[in-house]
């Protein structure tokens, strides 16, 4: 017996036909750089992450690493420290040998970032990889410093020739914040952009890495029965809350600088905001996706001075209690200067401008030590035209709610009326409950291994688009002169609390914020 | 509230008695916290021989996170008249405020050979709804099995347990045709695979794909069928031909098997060669040369495959292809795991593989 199949021609120019029904799809052979390589973010986040790759048996074929930071020291000492690192952080005790084999890749070169001779002892390690491996290796820079320098290695990378390689993909990753106001991360576009192609380009927002925010695309773009209801017509209102119960704990530094609007809202918030409010893209690559997020930012009004104050909300918490323990107000977190007017609750009401979407408030909030950590997005549909159970008794009806909970138990819920058991029609609303964790049997990758495989493979569907940074700051950065320019006195609340009175100024009448 | 688990057992009972106690377990557990909730992503059934039933229990212990959400195992004596059962609900974490603490199922249904013929009224009852529903035969019973075929969509098997080759590759040809079939011997093959479509990924190797002209595969001395399964797997992706194999050397410990497949004009050599000094299930090496010149190697090492590539003109470079071990646990697990998703790659694979396999009674010989 013989079985005969075509011959497929041009193999060199057709898809690779052995990928076909493989998970993991093989990733370009690669030199990883980390700038920031001793930093808390590369040692909690980026090197475990690529430890759980090499477990699963998920980076290239070819992998190297190289760690730039400023303090001198041996490769031998910064693979110490990488071991240290993945074995304090790791999500799975490491397997000794492969974690041997990951650390044998790795080197380790010292210096300042504005230094020229740093970058030209970085082009010796990737050439020195490059003919070891006798083959073109692509470069990821992973930019993990302060922001601060993001500009000055960006450019110092074009200087020494290594923004560019022949016959291999060259890519820089920038980490948030990517500016710190819309003037900032417009200059910070324009130098990262004589360097690179925006195509090189891949801008962190690790929110979009998380399964969850994926899923929320599965959720609209995969199930027919949300489309027809999810527009003007049948929505009311939307509200999106990220609520954490902690306070600022060792970040007082970075979060005095920043307060809440530009540390989740400006980023993390619009992309959930986005991710309900866009267009089905035609296909899901990350050119049609992105076009379809940056619609929904242009299609938000730039707020103007005169709308501020009824369509944006701060404050500050005070102390109070959480987690059954009493817990210090915001000024006196070690690291926070008394007088501080750095906002840790910022809540906004948006519109999105467009045949879809007008008419219908966005709520959005964020803040520390409120009464839990919970994020989630709440589409309240519009009430039914005429209630036949209007007697004494039914008034539990309410519109129906789906509610989208990213977390901390993903899942999807519906409220709808139901009947209470007895003789008469009373009405009470009951929630149809999805739980993602009792459907799925794996554990979710972290998002770091996710957007690290993504940028080697050059897949930029979970990354920032330069115009869609800027779009989120065009929203955000007249909200962030308006209370720069407005210090006090600060709204408060009261830390373990639901938030401040103030809040409930924004809400259209008879809209509420929900329990956090 | 502890992890302690919920347990209902009952002598001579019946199909509504233990389903009524499932519902009973659950809605207590449910009431003693609301953090309790039923897993709900997948039946599985098991029928085991009573006396191996420890074996198969250490197995399904050792699948880390991938356990069938519920798990109904029918535990098969011969001369057993009455049906006896046991249910235990376990949870893998304690009920905390805003958490999820989810339960998980398991049926012990002991039955005897009477029963045989009314297996798919005793299982059907036990089934959640509306969940896939994996079936498990570790040791055979093909005509049980049969029986509960239409209560599942998928079935596991391990084509390497079955020692004649072309019994293995023909009963999961059949399977194949009413069910999803998940072959552990298939899933063993998963990181080679990826290695070896990686190696090919880059577009000026991808040509070399068309130029192949030797693939030899080196495999534990019960695992030819996991190599057949690889050869298959090429054959069909690469559109070869493969002609029946023959046996060149056979033994209890080592064998060769030699054949040739042809690509138009081109004909490949294949060989597949035992390698006695591997302990555990599945492949120890796979070695590609080209027309060109080059070769490649990938052999199973410490903390992943070891690669060799050696060009045209002689240069040589060996590395390592960083992933750890799965074990046969989690080799299990990836097969409940994999019955949820849909391979388009493994029957063509199988079926290309039957192509190949060597006149059945000197592979039976072989493998003696």
């Amino acid at each position: 017996m013989s079985v005969t199949r075509e011959q497929p021609a041009a193999l060199s120019e057709a898809e690779n036909p052995l990928t076909a029904g493989l998970e993991r799809l093989p990733v370009p052979a690669t030199t990883l750089v980390i700038f920031g390589a001793t930093g808390d973010l590369a040692r909690r986040k980026l090197l475990p992450a690529l430890y759980n790759l090499a477990h699963d048996g998920a980076l290239p074929q070819r992998f190297h690493l190289v760690g730039v930071a400023r303090r001198e020291k041996a490769h031998e000492d910064y693979r110490a420290e990488c071991e240290q690192a993945i074995r304090q952080f790791s999500r799975r005790p490491p397997d000794a040998t492969v974690l041997q084999g990951l650390l044998e890749q790795v080197k380790y070169v010292p210096g300042v970032f504005d230094d020229e001779g740093v970058y030209a002892a970085l082009g010796e390690v990737l050439d020195e990889f490059q003919e070891r491996a006798g083959e073109p290796l692509n470069r990821v820079f992973y930019l993990s410093t302060a922001p601060s320098f993001f500009p000055v290695i960006v450019e110092q990378l074009g200087h020494s020739e290594l923004a560019h390689l022949k016959d291999a993909d060259v890519r820089v990753v920038i980490e948030k914040p990517f500016g710190t106001t819309l003037a900032e991360a417009e200059e910070l576009n324009r130098r990262v952009l004589a360097i690179f192609d925006e195509s090189q380009v891949f801008r962190i927002d690790h929110y979009l890495g998380k399964e969850t925010v994926q899923n929320m695309m599965a959720f609209r773009f995969a199930n027919g029965m949300f489309e027809p209801l999810w527009n003007r017509n049948y929505i009311d209102s939307v509200q999106i809350t990220a609520a954490e119960d902690i306070g600022i704990g060792s970040r007082a530094a970075y979060y005095d600088a920043a307060g809440a609007l530009r540390d989740l809202i400006q980023n993390h918030m619009l992309q959930l905001l986005c991710h309900v409010a866009m267009e089905p893209p035609g296909s899901f690559t990350a050119e049609e996706v992105r076009n379809e997020k940056v619609k929904i930012l242009h299609a938000i009004p730039q707020p103007t001075a005169a709308e501020i104050a009824n369509m944006a909300v701060r404050a500050q918490y005070t102390a109070g209690h959480a987690g059954g323990e009493d817990v210090p107000g915001y000024v006196s977190e070690p690291g926070v200067p008394e007088d501080s007017t750095t906002e840790t609750y910022a809540a906004l009401r948006l519109e999105v401008d467009n045949w879809r979407w007008a008419g219908v408030p966005f709520y959005i909030r964020t803040g520390k030590r409120l009464a839990r950590k919970i994020t989630e997005i709440a589409v309240t549909l519009k009430p039914v035209p005429h209630l036949a159970f209007s007697h004494a008794g039914s008034l539990g009806v309410q519109p129906n709610q789906l509610v989208l909970t990213l977390q901390p138990n993903e899942g999807v819920s519906l409220r709808l009326g139901a009947k209470i058991p007895g003789t008469r029609m009373i009405i009470r609303p009951v929630n149809m409950q999805f739980l993602y964790g009792t459907s799925f049997l794996s554990q979710s990758p972290e998002a770091y291994e996710r957007l690290i495989t993504d940028a080697m493979r050059g897949d930029a569907t979970l990354f920032t688009r330069n115009d869609e940074v800027e779009a989120q700051w065009r929203i955000c950065d007249p909200i962030v002169q308006y209370w720069a320019r407005a210090p006090g006195p600060l709204p408060h609340y009261q830390a373990g609390s639901q938030g401040p009175a103030e809040a409930g100024e924004l809400l259209r009448q008879g809209d509420g914020w929900r329990a956090i | 509230m502890s992890r302690t688990d919920a347990v209902w057992s009952e002598q001579d009972t019946t199909p509504d008695a233990i389903e009524r106690a499932l519902r009973e377990l659950l809605a207590e557990r449910h009431a003693e916290s609301e953090s309790f909730v039923p897993a709900r992503v997948l039946n599985m059934i098991v029928f085991v021989e009573d006396e191996w039933g420890g074996e198969i229990a250490n197995r399904l212990r050792n699948v880390g996170r991938y356990h069938a959400s519920r798990l109904l195992v029918l535990s098969h004596e011969p001369r057993r008249e009455r049906l006896d059962a046991r249910v235990t609900i376990v949870s893998d974490a304690d009920p905390a405020p805003g958490e999820l603490a989810l339960l998980r199922e398991t049926v012990i249904v002991r039955l005897g050979d009477r029963h045989l013929d009314d297996l798919f009224t005793i299982a059907d009852p036990l089934m959640v709804s509306d969940l896939p529903t994996l079936l498990w035969f570790p040791h055979g019973h093909p005509d049980a099995a049969d029986a509960l075929l239409a209560l599942a969509q998928a079935a596991l098997i391990d084509s390497i347990e079955e020692p004649v080759w072309r019994s293995a590759i023909d009963r999961a040809c059949e399977l194949s045709k009413s069910l999803y079939v998940v072959d552990l011997a298939w899933l063993r093959s998963t990181p080679w695979r990826e290695r070896v479509a990686a190696t090919f990924d880059p577009p000026r190797t991808r040509a070399e794909l068309a130029l192949l002209s030797e693939v030899a595969i080196s495999h534990h001395p019960d695992s030819t069928v996991a190599a057949l399964l690889l050869i298959g797997w090429l054959s069909s992706r690469l559109g070869w031909t493969l002609e029946p194999a023959r046996i060149s050397s056979s033994g209890p410990r080592a064998s060769c098997v030699e054949g040739e497949a042809r690509a138009g004009e081109r004909r490949l050599a294949l060989s597949l060669r035992s390698a006695p000094e591997l302990e555990v299930p599945g492949l120890a090496g796979v070695a590609l040369a080209s027309e060109s010149g080059l070769r490649l190697a990938l052999d199973r090492g410490p903390g992943g495959l070891r690669a060799r590539r050696r060009e045209p003109d002689g240069e040589e470079r060996t590395w390592t292809l960083l992933g750890a071990s799965r074990g046969e646990g989690g080799i299990l697990g990836e097969g409940i795991r994999a019955a949820l998703l849909r391979d388009p790659t493994y029957t063509p694979a199988l079926r290309a593989a039957q192509a190949m396999l060597p006149d059945e009674t000197h592979a039976a010989a072989a493998t003696a």
